[in-house]
């Protein structure tokens, strides 16, 4: 932790070190909260989608491809760390998906950026157990996010009920996303103000050919106030919460031609690493075949 | 008041069927078949329970039989016990085929005790049941008198002469020292009211002196109650039985309401409140609610019993209707009112364990959870899921605080974890290295990145056996996803052949 001043939740950690830790976060939170929408941090991006997203409205998340539902759940666990800012979060899974893609495990969110202690789970046996459930958290104003995970495309997820979430996330002030990963999780007409699809990306890697912070190509596929569909890779920051621009990595820059890769670097290994040169397109795909 | 059914060797409500025929019920004791009850009628023959059944039917040729079945006699006792909740709410068992009642404070709502045993006699005889009852100052009296006397109401503090002359069998001994009492000439409790006591002691046991002072009124026993006894309760009578929904809901909200004013008096809140709704056949039905802080507010409550009566599997059926509807409050604490700051910061906190409480009644406390973190360094053991309704699931008494990663690194632990680990199929370049490709779910990753090892042990003081050490591979395939890997067992010291697992996904 040495270095904690150069970041911000360094300082902040230092702030509430000094001033008793409660009332830091709360002023922060207080503040924070009073805007309408809430910076993902990467300015072209924020100013690109009017100054970041609206907190108190519905978005949806999907994965690009069925291999990416790890990518959306961490995109939208982003935004969420993003929104909530320390307030409660109600977060509705569906049973089916805690046995596909696992169960949310508390350190790895507190890693991510999310306080597990500010996360009730409710665990639902279907689609229309979880809507309603995500309808009743959000006639509670106190919360910072709710957010509902749906496998596939249920039939319960109409039109109607999307603008049943979208106008209760309205109405309480609360931001609401829904993920939707899965077989078959597809767009379909629905009230959310906007609609994301992300994709897993290569990171830039670290010292010694580590795997480095999470990294996305999100696509805006769709907002409701008019903004412009793009797409954009961006990496997770959790100790800003905030997102940054994507540092190229190896893979990156290879993925654009179809020339072998050169060795990363493998004399600075420790003998027992092997990371080993790519070959081949990445663009190919195996297919999926199996739900998950 | 003490309740035994259908006389002192215990009966059964009385079963259509052919009047005529004597009806007993035999059961093999000692490989023969005896019986072990035997109706009015039978009775009337000269049938008593102990007889064997060759011996009956030599006497009774026409004899209706009916097989023993203790489970459904215990479940009729309980039964009927749940029916008697009406009466007061502390209902005791006595034996096999009889109850205490303590009706102390109860009997005056029916207008005295013997209106209450009348109305208890005339309802269960409308049932189909013939019992015998007693009222008295003490649980014991009432049982001997009912059981061994005539029943009925034993003014206070003349159990002693109501007692004399029952039989010693009254006092409910075993058979060793019944026999030893009657050879030894003391047949009424009266002949051994009379004597000293300690050599009594001295030949029976203490034990005999101590239920003679029972029964004689001089000692009180109190009544074990079936049910937990509610803090607060409140009644509402019905004249008749009402089977409307609304009017039901109704009827709550005015008893929530007489509770509010109680737990108010008394600066508490309840915890848990239980509804029971009492059919006018005898069937009873209970709603039990739980909320995470104390409340006594009539509407939130009558919200959550709403919303578990929706909730419900099998809908409440109102049959004939409801005559009676109580409320009870299983649970209290003290309650602290607190005025809400200007800020409402105070009023979030609230609004939040309202909403924590409503949807744990509507999908029950195990569906709505929180994390809280477990001393252990076992991936899968560093946090549990609890009921979010629960205290110590809160996060200011969670002990601990969650480690946080290094300023400037990725998340060195997965937000998604596999239970059980997923088994993969691996191709590692060596031994004890990450692997090159694996396999999982039929797609196979080509790995692109790798950290690792990070060797985590089995917790030994577990005593776990065969439980191997872990290194974990935070690994990155060529399209971008994120995984976390770990081989199970060291290479040539713990396993021969380690096997592979994918134990978590990174975003």
């Amino acid at each position: 932790m040495g270095t904690a001043g150069d970041s911000l939740a360094g300082l902040r950690r230092d702030i509430a070190a000094i001033v008793t830790a409660d009332r830091a976060t709360e002023a922060i939170s207080a503040q924070a909260l009073e805007e309408e929408r809430f910076p993902l941090g990467l300015p072209a991006l924020d100013r690109a989608i009017g100054g970041g997203l609206r907190r108190a409205a519905l978005h949806e998340v999907f994965a690009d491809q069925p291999g990416d539902a790890a990518a959306a759940r961490g995109f939208s666990l982003a935004l969420t760390a993003c929104a909530a800012f320390d307030r409660p979060v109600i977060w509705i899974r569906q049973d089916m998906i805690a046995r596909e893609h696992g169960e949310l495990h508390a350190p790895g969110l507190m890693e991510f950026g999310l306080p597990p202690e500010s996360v009730v789970l409710l665990r639902m046996g279907d689609a229309l157990q979880s809507l309603r459930a995500g309808h009743e958290a959000l006639r509670c104003p106190a919360l910072g996010a709710v957010v509902v995970e749906l496998w596939g495309t249920p039939r319960a997820l109409d039109l109607t009920a999307s603008q049943r979430l979208g106008r209760a996330a309205t109405k309480a002030g609360v931001t609401a996303f829904l993920i939707r990963t899965g077989m078959g999780a597809a767009p379909q007409p629905s009230a959310a103000l906007t609609r994301w699809s992300v994709r897993a990306v290569p990171s830039a890697h670290l010292a010694a050919g580590a795997p480095g912070a999470p990294a996305f190509e999100i696509g805006l596929l769709l907002h409701r106030e008019g903004y412009p569909p793009q797409t954009v890779r961006v990496e997770w920051n959790r100790d800003d919460r905030a997102f940054r621009k994507a540092a190229l990595s190896r893979p990156v820059a290879a993925s654009s031609g179809d020339r072998p890769l050169a060795s990363p670097g493998r004399e600075n290994r420790p003998p027992g690493w092997n990371v080993v040169p790519i070959h081949g397109d990445r663009h190919e795909r195996t297919g999926w075949r199996k739900a998950g | 008041m003490a309740i035994a059914m259908n006389g002192r060797d215990g009966g059964k409500p009385a079963e259509p069927g052919s009047p005529s025929a004597p009806l007993v019920v035999v059961a093999r004791i000692k490989s023969a078949l005896r019986i072990v009850q035997a109706d009015a009628h039978a009775r009337r023959l000269g049938l008593r329970p102990g007889l064997t059944l060759a011996d009956a039917r030599a006497r009774v040729p026409h004899l209706a039989l009916a097989d023993e079945d203790q489970a459904a006699d215990l479940a009729l006792r309980d039964h009927i016990a749940d029916w008697c909740d009406r009466y007061t709410p502390l209902v005791g068992v006595d034996g096999e085929d009889g109850l205490q009642f303590d009706i102390t404070g109860c009997a005056h709502l029916f207008g005295g005790e013997a209106e209450l045993r009348d109305d208890l006699m005339a309802r269960l005889a409308g049932q189909g049941f013939t019992v015998l009852s007693a009222v008295a100052d003490t649980p014991d009296a009432a049982r001997a008198v009912a059981r061994h006397g005539r029943g009925g109401l034993v003014p206070s503090g003349t159990e002693r002469e109501a007692v004399r002359p029952l039989p010693v069998a009254a006092l409910d001994l075993e058979g060793q020292k019944l026999r030893a009492l009657t050879r030894a000439g003391l047949t009424t409790i009266g002949d051994l009211a009379s004597r000293p006591r300690a050599p009594l002691a001295a030949r029976f046991g203490a034990d005999l002196v101590d239920r003679l002072a029972r029964t004689l009124g001089e000692a009180v026993h109190p009544i074990s109650p079936r049910r937990p006894v509610p803090e607060l309760l409140a009644t509402r009578r019905f004249a008749e039985p009402i089977a409307l929904m609304d009017t039901v809901l109704a009827t709550l909200r005015g008893l929530a309401q007489e509770l509010d004013a109680m737990l108010a008096q008394r600066g508490a809140g309840g915890r848990r409140f239980e509804a029971s709704l009492y059919r006018a056949d005898g069937a009873i039905r209970r709603i039990r609610i739980e909320t995470g802080r104390p409340l006594r507010d009539a509407a939130i409550v009558i919200r959550l019993l709403s919303e578990r009566i929706a909730a419900l599997a099998d809908p409440i059926d109102p049959g004939f209707g409801f005559d009676m509807i109580r409320l009870d409050v299983l649970a209290a604490e003290t309650m602290t009112t607190v005025q809400s700051g200007l800020d409402g910061r105070q009023h979030d906190a609230e609004s939040l364990a309202d909403l924590i409480d409503r949807l744990s009644v509507r999908y029950g406390q195990a569906r709505v959870l929180r994390f809280t973190r477990e001393d252990s360094h076992v991936p899968e053991r560093m946090a549990r899921l609890v009921p979010a309704i629960a205290p110590e699931g809160r996060p200011d008494r969670a002990g601990g605080t969650w480690l946080q990663g290094q300023a400037g690194d990725p998340p060195a632990q997965p937000f998604c974890l596999f239970d059980p680990p997923q088994p993969i199929e691996t191709l590692a370049e060596v031994p004890d290295g990450p692997p090159l490709r694996f396999l999982w779910r039929r797609v196979l990753h080509e790995i692109a990145a790798a950290e690792g090892p990070e060797r985590i042990a089995p917790e030994w003081w577990r005593g776990a056996e065969g439980a191997l050490t872990r290194d974990y591979f935070r690994v990155e395939d060529r399209n971008g996803h994120r995984f976390w890997l770990f081989r199970e067992g060291l290479y040539a010291v713990e396993i021969k052949h380690p096997r592979w697992f994918l134990h978590g996904l990174f975003a």
